[in-house]
């Protein structure tokens, strides 16, 4: 990895929220560097933004200013139809609390993502990945929360993605099933070099990237690079 | 199937309870549009149907005595197709069993058996011999009213003639649909009857051989009425000519335009109006209902989903809700149309039905559906899509208290911690609380409206029956005759007052408009049928000028002040100018009132009397009744009782039975609306209830939080839903009303108090009904989702 494509090139990206006396500045003039076919992790307190730089990476919210590029496309010129083509061609997002589809079985909440994709996976193959096939035709009710978990990432993957971003995947799962969770996302950096941005609390779950961005008060305070990345099994919380 | 339909198959079956409710509504809307006008299609269809088959006529021509030559000039006049003479008169029935004598017409039927006009159809028995002199037909409801068969026989006085006739058969006719006595407003089947006769046997009794006193013509097509009517006028006129009508004023016929008119003006004002608040209910919902997917839109977006994709997705969801019910409405419409065009065929006397559907009310009830439905989607899913998918995914932000701090300190100190929670929530979001009680109060109002027109008809019985008329009967004779017969009646044992009047068939006239009627020569101080105003006080009847009821004067155009042409049509035929004094209020018939005195001068026939009104003591009512069937000046006695009783039936089995109708489908409406508000609110804050169950509350005060909102917005509806139903009676009112009666667009306390009892019921059985909801949360799995 000598020099490494970007996958996104991120300058003075400021977000505020409201405006006059109630304006909450999320992002302060965020600068960054994501590399193709790494795995970020993002850390922070709460309220630090790394949500909201997330959000804007994934074209699921705007900036107030500065930029932010993938590859050569700046996300933060782009309209809303074009903020949608880039989310359905180019990035998968996993959430703390999956956001599985109640009324569809595992199968079903994967083709709601390869129905839209350009070149997909088949949901057997992203269940597949995840190691769920045997579980395809159950609801998320019949499901445990690592498994619904699961789930959205195949959902995610699906499409194969340049990049993966998660949202506190492990946050609501306890420290074991967390692991398996992780190992997943490991898995699916290597064997298909998708891009992935992690958002954690968890300061140990730094250690299975390739970078760990330490965000504060909506701007980068930290980033420190791993020489060598741990397993997913190898790291506890 | 994409996955974003079987979305909305599993989603419609999760949400299947309510979707149903919301379907059911719409469906009554839609319901009881297609179900009016398919009746009064199926209606008016059979109608024409039937006078088509049984030929019945175009002009009615009544004479005194014309010679049957005359048919050959009358046949012969630009624009007549068919005609026919025949000889019809008075009777009077007796009945064993019943007192009052009943009043009959007798009908002359020609040799071959069939007329060429006004031809009949035989329900029993078989046709008449018309050879034997001693046979004859009788209306089917009078029979039916009085068990009368073929094979039986009955016996009638006809022109002074005591006569005893076998019944061979049983008939309707078209020209008989409805049967009135003369003089009296509401058709009664038990005291009046037709009898068909022999065309020989009638000629001998009345004295008509040769000769007819009624022509009835049809015509041809695109001829003129009033050049024909004229036409006759003028041939029978040396003959006593009592002046030719057309079929419009026919009484039967009469009876049912004004019944189908007013079914159709009921029809065309009231289901749209209950479709329209439907629709409003529709919108609601469906609008909380894509509101509570904010999330999931927001993370069909996320994935990368259009919004023209998600929109999509959102409207066949409601459309499925909203054209479920639509079609559901218009199935069910069909079937009830049907079936209450049954009810009608029997209560109209068709012998068959031609049912026809009314295709504009299915455009009508699905195109305000789909349309209340997409746009209550619409105007959440564009606010939906202007929040980028990031907000839109995460629950709505907490409103800002700090503009409310006022109220909050107020609050904290009079509430416990609930009651602050449901009045925040109402404060929190207005317009969702304001269109819940917009809501509920149009269903309540609906129902107030029905309500009142229920029992709007009641007070105009009432006022009719009690303060216009306080007689207990009246007689009319046989022809006008003196003063002296008002002594007999004074005569008879039991009669405690009598008071003569003096009534002439007359047509009214103020420059084009005309109407046909009668006017009522009564005493000038009248005690026992007065006229009223307003204010129901009692106005006095005068000898310069006529008194006309509301309905005369408004279908004149007439004021007070102004001069009336009254074309009477009896005895020398005078036409009078005479000036409009006062406007009485009635709500029954169209009456014309004039002094006695006055009328009988104008006549030239002073001292004549058409009958009398009479108060008696009823325990002499056997005798009195049985006394007046044997004095020959009797022409019939109308029993005021019974005439109520006529209209009452009247109310309850012809319209007035859509009105109950209506009522009922007003009040499923209302019951629907607040049971969907109830549904909706636990629905929306089944995550808040379940967390303050967890937190330590108990079911009881989850509950009082869920409830307490209805409560209030219940609370909230009622005075709106009065003041909203008092001014949908305003409007609809009219449309009830017909020339027969009017409905008057009074506040009906009784109506207003039910109402809103019926509101406060359902309130209360939703709430039952969401709180069984409440007690099964499941705690751990709404924990398990997200916050």
């Amino acid at each position: 990895m000598d020099s490494p494509s970007l996958a996104f090139k991120v300058r003075d990206l400021t977000k505020i929220y409201g405006s006059g006396v109630s304006a909450v500045h999320a992002l302060r003039g965020v600068d960054l560097d994501v590399r193709e076919g790494e795995i970020t992790v993002l850390l922070g307190a709460s309220g630090s933004g790394k949500s909201t730089l997330l959000n804007i990476l994934g074209g699921l919210d705007t900036a107030t200013a500065g930029s932010v590029h993938f590859g050569r496309e700046n996300l933060t010129a782009m309209s809303d139809d074009e903020l949608t083509l880039y989310r359905r061609n180019h990035v998968g997002f996993v959430f703390q609390f999956y956001n599985l589809m109640p009324s569809l079985t595992a199968f079903e909440n994967v083709e709601l993502v390869t129905e839209i994709a350009t070149s997909p996976l088949s949901p057997g193959e992203a269940l597949d990945v995840v190691g769920l096939t045997e579980r395809r035709d159950h609801f998320p009710a019949q499901m445990s929360g690592g498994e619904q978990q699961r789930v959205a990432i195949a959902r995610a993957i699906a499409k194969q993605p340049e990049v993966l971003l998660c949202d506190e995947p492990t946050g609501a799962l306890d420290s074991k099933t967390g692991r398996m969770v992780l190992k997943v996302l490991q898995d699916v950096n290597e064997r298909l070099s998708t891009s992935v941005l992690i958002i954690t609390h968890a300061a140990a779950t730094a250690d299975l990237a390739d970078r760990a961005v330490y965000l504060a008060d909506g701007r980068v305070k930290d980033i420190v690079v791993n020489e060598e990345r741990k397993r997913a099994e190898e790291i506890s919380w | 199937m994409s996955p974003l339909d079987k979305k909305l198959l599993r989603d419609l079956w999760r949400m299947k309870s309510q979707a149903a409710a919301i379907a059911a509504v719409i469906a009554l809307g839609v319901l009881i549009n297609v179900m009016m006008g398919g009746l009064i299609n199926t209606l008016e269809e059979t109608k024409r149907a039937y006078y088509e088959r049984y030929r019945l006529a175009d002009v009615f021509a009544p004479a005194k005595r014309a010679p049957n030559r005359l048919l050959k000039d009358i046949a012969a006049l630009p624009g007549v197709a068919a005609v026919e003479g025949r000889i019809q008169g008075g009777a009077l029935i007796d009945l064993q069993g019943v007192d009052v004598p009943i009043r009959a017409r007798v009908l002359s039927l020609p040799e071959s058996g069939s007329p060429r006009l006004n031809d009949y159809y035989l329900v029993d028995g078989r046709r008449m011999d018309p050879t034997r002199d001693d046979e004859i037909l009788i209306l089917n409801g009078f029979a039916k009213a009085h068990g009368l068969k073929p094979g039986g026989s009955i016996s009638a006085t006809i022109n002074g003639e005591k006569r005893t006739f076998d019944i061979v058969g049983l008939v309707q006719a078209p020209e008989y649909l409805f049967s009135v006595a003369p003089g009296e407003l509401a058709p009664d089947d038990s005291r009046f009857a037709v009898i068909w006769a022999s065309e020989d046997a009638l000629a001998k009794t009345f004295d008509l051989d040769g000769a007819f006193n009624e022509a009835l013509v049809s015509l041809s097509r695109g001829a003129s009425l009033p050049a024909v009517l004229s036409g006759i006028d003028r041939l029978l006129d040396p003959y006593g000519g009592l002046g030719a009508y057309g079929l419009a004023d026919q009484t039967s016929n009469r009876f049912i335009v004004e019944e189908l008119k007013g079914l159709r003006s009921s029809s065309t004002v009231v289901p749209p109006i209950f479709l329209a608040i439907a629709a409003f209910l529709l919108y609601i919902v469906v609008s909380r209902i894509v509101q509570s997917e904010r999330e999931e839109i927001g993370l069909l977006k996320a994935f990368g989903y259009s919004n023209f994709a998600v929109a999509a997705h959102y409207f066949k969801f409601v459309l499925a809700i909203a054209t479920g019910g639509a079609l559901l409405g218009c199935l069910l419409g069909i079937f009830s149309g049907c079936g209450m065009a049954q009810l009608y065929q029997n209560y109209f006397k068709f012998p068959f039905l031609a049912f026809e559907v009314e295709p504009r009310a299915f455009i009508m009830g699905m195109t305000v559906s789909v349309l209340a439905a997409s746009i209550g989607a619409l105007f959440v899913l564009i606010g939906v899509f202007r929040l980028s998918p990031a907000v839109a995914m995460r629950p709505p932000a907490p409103a800002d208290y700090s503009r409310t701090m006022a109220l909050a300190q107020f609050i904290k100190l009079r509430l416990d911690q609930p009651s602050r929670m449901v009045l925040r929530r109402l404060v929190r979001q207005p317009m969702r609380a304001v269109s819940a009680i917009v809501g509920i109060a149009a269903g309540m109002a609906l129902t107030v409206t029905q309500l009142s027109v229920l029992g709007s008809f009641n007070s105009s019985l009432d006022l009719s029956f009690s303060v216009i008329d306080r007689s207990d009967l009246s007689v009319s004779f046989v022809e006008p005759i003196g003063q002296k017969a008002i002594y007999e009646l004074k005569r008879i044992e039991g009669v405690i007052e009598v008071e003569p009047f003096r009534s002439v068939p007359a047509i009214l006239r103020n420059g084009l408009r005309s109407c046909r009627g009668g006017i009522e020569g009564l005493q000038s101080e009248p005690h026992l049928n007065r006229a009223v105003d307003k204010e129901v006080k009692p106005i006095y009847v005068r000898s310069d000028g006529i008194i006309l009821s509301k309905a005369l004067a408004d279908k004149l155009a007439i004021d007070p002040g102004e001069t009336l042409t009254i074309d009477v049509r009896e005895g020398r035929r005078p036409i009078l100018e005479v000036p409009v004094v006062a406007i009485a209020n009635t709500l029954l018939g169209a009456p014309a009132y004039f002094e006695r005195h006055a009328l009988n001068r104008a006549m030239k026939e002073p001292g004549r009397v058409s009958g009398a009104f009479m108060r008696i003591d009823t325990a002499h009512a056997a005798e009195i009744y049985r006394t007046l069937k044997e004095m020959p000046i009797v022409a019939g006695v109308n029993v005021k009782g019974e005439a109520r009783q006529a209209f009452q039936r009247l109310m309850d089995e012809g319209a007035g039975s859509v009105r109950y109708i209506m009522t009922a489908i007003a009040a499923i409406i209302t019951f629907g609306i607040v049971y969907n508000s109830a549904r909706i609110a636990f629905a929306e804050r089944a995550r808040d209830l379940a967390s303050m169950r967890v937190i330590g509350f108990t079911k009881g005060e989850a509950t009082f939080v869920l409830l307490g909102e209805l409560g209030v917005i219940t609370l909230a509806a009622l005075p709106l839903g009065a003041i909203l139903g008092y001014a949908l009676l305003q409007l609809v009112a009219s449309g009830f009303s017909t020339d027969l009666y009017q409905i008057p667009a009074d506040f009906v306390p009784d109506a207003h108090g039910t109402a809103a009892l019926a509101v406060i019921v359902a309130a209360a059985f939703s709430g039952f009904l969401v709180k069984r909801d409440v007690d099964r949360l499941d705690l751990i799995s709404v924990l398990k989702t997200r916050e």
